[in-house]
């Protein structure tokens, strides 16, 4: 472990001495600082502290958009999985969450199961989902699985709005809270506690399976498929982990998403809302685990900052966008020198 | 034999780029395939490794079948390749790049992954332990930590052999391992394809353009021309064939 640190240090300092560049040094000093794990975590510590302590002191719009925010990092995370690790084009991901939202609502609402139940109900369906779309799919080239996963989102849809058991366009209402040890879960703290768990989930659950072998081999087939094959991966079986596992996170966003608003209509599930995931996941860096959370925080963030200027605001996000994509097409996050 | 092709035919629509081929490669062996461009060589490649679907023959890997078998089923069995154009994964780290070869050696999964179980831990030590004696044996090793895009060509190479030995096979394929290179990597790499042999004592079958290459380390070099397997036999013996020379010469008819 010591040896492979002491090696990334030569070669990052090296490079930046070679670039001669004020900001790379700073980003490769960077890398350098957090290739210490005592730093690491003591970062990831003052951070985390920060954050629970955050409902104290701020308010309830505050609150709601952080929470907002988490939300997406779950979904941006999940959809990073397919798209940024594996890179699958899916366009269909807000299915996955009203996948997960629809089973949580109905299961609650039409049969009275405790929210903690329909979790792992939500998560089955989210496989299920997923190895009806995945399986045929996913042997053809990435182009056709963007179709497909284009018209799945909107017939999941189309199919909750027409869907007795789904409540047609007006969707689920009044769909009970939880509680969690006698406590009942209705302020917005406490769901913001909920999502920061998840979130915090969901970033431990990326970096682990990216450093571990199917990790690799979603990188691997990212890169080159024809190579990764002749590497001994199975192309189809380990893409298809990818589809589910992304999935599986979308589905639990999904299920807590339906507690937390109460109600849920076809009308959350729209292909805007997917197109926003998979824009902050481009947006922040693709297969970067910090890039696509500051992704998220910035699809989130942005239209609130900008509330004041009214509609014009998502013009100006627009231009903002095309601007990045132009300048840095690799996205927000830099990447250390090797 | 390791490897045994029984009238390998392959057609693209109306062309047959490989007509009736029949081979065999002796184990623990050193075998070059050679012709003109074009002649079909990296087709049959392709057909043993699972690339391409031949419409008729057999292949035999241990005595086993691999005919139409997928390539990732292919090289599990212990048949590696390379490729001809460097096809590395070229935004990962070398290391990163040669770990991918223990793929088909290992067998944790995304659950393992998250836990980080004990099993999975000193499977990834493995696969690490792998990868670094494939990096040294090749020479790589300093590099482990670039990007794969960022080395110079020669290096590259490297790492694409370094990448197929850890796959640990018993059988390698090399499509032009020579092309690119100067002449002491060339010197160099001959060294190396002998001790990948008599090392690692791992049976090795190569397509080269360098005849020089060719002569220095083939027990046995077959010859494609338009699809069809003209000649076979040792340096020597195929150096003096005429039917190579006219296919590398053309006839003497035609050079007046």
């Amino acid at each position: 472990m010591k040896e492979k640190q002491s090696g990334l240090q030569t070669a990052a300092a090296q490079a930046a001495k070679k670039q001669g560049n004020p900001l790379g040094e700073l980003i490769n000093k960077l890398y350098i600082f957090f290739d210490n794990k005592k730093n690491r975590y003591g970062a990831v510590l003052v951070v985390t502290a920060v954050l629970l302590y955050l409902p104290m002191v701020t308010s309830m719009y505050f609150m709601e958009v952080m929470t907002n925010i988490w939300f997406h990092v779950i979904v941006c995370l999940g959809l990073n999985i397919i798209v940024g690790f594996a890179g699958l084009l899916s366009l269909g991901y807000a299915a996955f969450f009203a996948v997960g939202a629809y089973t949580t609502g109905i299961l609650i609402l039409h049969y009275g199961v405790s929210f903690w139940l329909t979790l792992p109900v939500s998560v089955l369906m989210a496989v299920i989902a997923g190895l009806a779309i995945g399986g045929p799919t996913l042997r053809l080239r990435s182009d056709y699985l963007a179709i497909v996963t284009l018209g799945f989102g909107e017939i999941t849809r189309l199919a909750a709005r027409n869907m007795q058991i789904t409540g047609r366009a007006t969707g689920l209402v009044g769909i009970d809270r939880p509680a969690l040890f006698g406590m009942a879960l209705y302020k917005i703290n406490h769901y913001y506690y909920a999502f920061f768990i998840l979130a915090f989930l969901a970033i431990f659950i990326s970096y682990r399976l990216q450093d571990s072998r199917l990790g690799r081999a979603w990188k691997c087939i990212r890169e080159d498929e024809d190579a990764a094959e002749a590497m001994g991966i199975n192309v189809v079986a380990v893409r298809l982990y990818a589809f589910i596992i992304g999935s599986v996170f979308g589905a639990i966003a999904g299920s807590f998403m339906a507690v937390k608003m109460t109600a849920i209509s076809p009308e959350s599930f729209l292909f805007t809302q997917s197109v926003m995931i998979l824009l902050a996941v481009v947006l922040g860096g693709m297969g970067k685990i910090p890039g696509v959370i500051l992704g998220a925080f910035a699809v989130v963030a942005f239209p609130e900052v900008f509330r004041g200027i009214g509609q014009y605001r998502m013009l100006i996000f627009g231009v903002v966008l095309l601007i990045i994509m132009i300048y840095r097409p690799q996205g927000l996050w830099p990447e250390r020198d090797t | 034999m390791i490897l045994d092709v029984k009238d390998l035919t392959l057609r693209f629509g109306g062309l047959t780029a490989v007509n009736r081929v029949s081979f065999g490669i002796e184990e623990g062996s050193i075998e070059s395939l050679i012709g003109p461009n074009g002649a079909g060589k990296t087709s049959v490649f392709n057909c043993l490794t699972g690339f391409y679907k031949p419409q008729e023959g057999e292949v035999l890997f241990q005595g086993t079948s691999v005919l139409r078998q997928k390539p990732h089923k292919i090289t599990t069995m212990g048949m590696a390749r390379t490729f001809q154009n460097l096809r590395l994964f070229k935004n990962l780290t070398v290391m990163e790049n040669v770990m991918s070869g223990m793929h088909c050696r290992t067998s944790a999964g995304a659950a393992a992954a998250v836990l980080r179980s004990p099993a999975q831990r000193a499977e990834e030590n493995r696969i690490r332990e792998v990868a670094i004696e494939c990096m040294e044996f090749v020479g790589i090793l300093d590099k482990k930590d670039r990007t794969a895009k960022n080395l110079p060509y020669g290096d590259q190479r490297r790492v694409e052999w370094a990448r197929a030995l850890a796959t640990q096979p018993k059988l390698l394929l090399l499509d032009e391992p020579a092309a690119g290179l100067n002449y002491d990597e060339k010197e160099r790499l001959i060294e190396l394809i002998r001790r990948i042999r008599d090392e690692r004592k791992i049976t090795v079958f190569l397509i080269e353009h360098d005849m020089g290459l060719v002569m220095k380390i083939s027990e046995q070099i077959f010859v494609l021309d338009y699809g069809v397997k003209i000649a076979e036999g040792t340096a020597q013996e195929v150096k003096n064939n005429p039917k190579v020379i006219e296919a590398y010469l053309g006839k003497e008819e035609e050079a007046v």
